[in-house]
């Protein structure tokens, strides 16, 4: 089943064709990985997908709906979540604040109600409470809940954004670079994480770098270079793609590509 | 912990201040001194108003003292033109203070940093030009006499019960305010403080939760205009003018930005010690000046959260 299609996607910054004419069709509860040199316009496919970025023309559809130019709150209220790559924390609050926010769109209280703070608030609250624990605890940080998180090192944020998007159920989450600063242990946990997020139906799209975690745990691989999609298909499939080769080292691109891809 | 326990973390501020202005008028030698502290809880009411919209939600505003203007010119002008009872024009003055805080938050929140800084120091000075201009219904520059408040078919008079009713409402005021703090809504106002890309993908409406903010605040401030009218028996356009603004933002931003006490503390500070400097004659102002700055330096997240978190032993 389908849960994201983007159709001929493109966008412009100045002159500059950022994404041209990008098409990908991504499945329910699958890993689909978006990899390409830097520059290759990763990052701009997500902040289109995710309506930060309204695309020159282009259409997406989320679980069968048009959702083109859709504003980012109401992308959310249907499902889809991300993290970024350079991160957005709430700095001021505790890592278990941050992750009550990703449970916005759960809570149904008004804002009298919560002026007055009427006993409907106090049993949100509690209900909110309980699932960002589970969420922190599914990223391993159950431990952090009541430190500000802005006291959090880098690997820690990395995961509590991660937590703060699942606390959000999502139907189709972004991860862009989860693991950009992460030890190879940390990334090795977030191999498991993944796989964990996927198999409770979540569809997860990646952008990331390492390509050791890309290969590990993507089911397709969408590649990208200078806005274009250069090849899409699975892990083995692109692994062996000259052309994707060619685009991560140059023309010249031997031994050492292959080891950049595989 | 459980969750008695951080019941009773939660509103222990709010009981300090309780406690605090029930047992502080033993102290008083004079009448003078519930003059001074009902300004105080007025003023305090109004900057807890603006803290929601600044400590909350991070945007600024230099024109606040807008709707002290609304609220205290709905007072003034529906007791004497309309005959309307006081009780009823306070309600008037918040209802037109939240209308019009709709009316011109929707545009300017749209607006960050100093751009929306000087929009709302726009909106203030709109104000005062307009209850300046108006002289047949306002007085003009002269300003104009304020009927006095009748609670339970009796005129309030003295100090003394305008304290009472003073901290009754600033005390409802704060603990509204710490209500939403720990609320859905007010999480929603300290995500978009700290990053409104990340909270409106968490499904933040994030211009309506400002506007929220804004019309709320608005409200508070209102209504403490009111009561500066009411409290004064005259008023006139300063009431609304810049120098009134900024010094709600210095209650805020002193007292510390977010915290509940916080803006009880800076009201306190900002009404008092000009009072007390007078001693000083001609050197008052300067001397007033060199403390807000040394406050600043020393406590820079504000009075409030700096003693809290030397308190608690870990400053930052």
């Amino acid at each position: 089943m389908t849960i994201l299609e983007a159709a001929h996607l493109s966008i412009a910054f100045g002159g500059v064709r950022a994404l041209d004419d990008v098409s990908l069709v991504v499945d329910a509860s699958v890993v689909f990985s978006i990899i390409g040199p830097n520059g290759a316009g990763k990052t701009t496919l997500f902040n289109v997908i995710s309506g930060l970025y309204a695309p020159l023309h282009g259409r997406v559809r989320l679980a069968g709906e048009d959702v083109t130019g859709f504003a980012p709150h109401r992308l959310a209220r249907r499902g889809l979540s991300r993290t970024f790559q350079n991160l957005q924390i709430f700095f001021r609050m505790t890592a278990l604040e941050n992750v009550m926010v990703g449970r916005h769109r759960h809570e149904s209280t008004d804002i009298l109600s919560d002026l007055l703070h009427l006993p409907v608030v106090h049993r949100q609250n509690r209900g909110t409470r309980e699932a960002a624990r589970d969420a922190l605890a599914r990223v391993g940080l159950s431990e952090a809940a009541n430190r500000q998180a802005g006291t959090l090192p880098y690997g820690a944020l990395k995961r509590l954004e991660i937590a703060r998007a699942l606390a959000s159920e999502p139907k189709v989450l972004l991860l862009d670079e989860p693991a950009a600063g992460c030890n190879l242990v940390e990334t090795q946990d977030l191999d498991g994480v993944i796989r964990s997020i996927v198999k409770d139906g979540v569809t997860v799209m990646l952008v990331e770098h390492d390509m050791r975690l890309v290969m590990n745990i993507s089911d397709r691989i969408h590649v990208l270079a200078n806005g274009r999609t250069l090849v899409e298909g699975t892990v083995a499939e692109v692994r062996s793609n000259a052309a994707v080769v060619e685009a991560y080292l140059g023309v010249h691109g031997t031994n050492e590509a292959a080891c950049a891809v595989g | 912990m459980n969750v008695r326990a951080l019941m009773a973390q939660r509103y222990v501020g709010l009981t300090v201040i309780a406690a605090i202005v029930v047992f502080l008028p033993f102290f008083f030698p004079s009448a003078y001194y519930y003059r001074v502290a009902a300004l105080v809880l007025i003023f305090a009411l109004a900057a807890t108003g603006l803290n929601l919209l600044m400590g909350f939600a991070g945007q600024v505003s230099l024109g606040h003292a807008g709707f002290l203007g609304i609220g205290a010119y709905s007072v003034a002008i529906g007791a004497t033109y309309f005959a309307a009872p006081p009780l009823l024009c306070i309600l008037a003055g918040a209802a037109l203070s939240g209308l019009v805080a709709f009316g011109v938050g929707r545009p300017i929140l749209r607006l960050k940093g100093h751009y929306l800084a000087v929009a709302t120091l726009g909106f203030g000075v709109l104000v005062t030009i307009v209850l300046t201009n108006e002289a047949a219904w306002t007085g003009g520059p002269d300003g104009m006499a304020v009927p006095r408040l009748v609670l339970f078919a009796r005129p309030v008079r003295g100090a003394d019960a305008w304290y009472w009713i003073a901290a009754a409402s600033f005390l409802i005021g704060a603990t509204v305010a710490q209500n939403l703090s720990d609320s859905p809504t007010g999480r929603a106002l300290k995500a978009i403080q700290d990053s409104e890309v990340a909270s409106s993908m968490l499904g933040i409406d994030v211009s309506r939760q400002k506007l929220a903010a804004f019309v709320i605040s608005a409200v508070f401030v209102s209504v403490a205009g009111s009561y500066l009218s009411l409290f004064n028996g005259h008023i006139t356009p300063d009431i609304s003018g810049f120098f009134r603004s900024i010094e709600l933002v210095t209650m805020v931003v002193l007292g510390g930005m977010g915290s509940i006490v916080g803006p009880f503390v800076g009201a306190a500070v900002v009404v008092v010690l000009p009072q007390t400097l007078t001693v000083l004659h001609e050197y008052e102002d300067m001397v007033l000046g060199l403390i807000l700055m040394g406050l600043m330096i020393f406590l820079r997240q504000g009075i409030v959260p700096s003693l809290a978190a030397t308190l608690a032993g870990r400053r930052t």
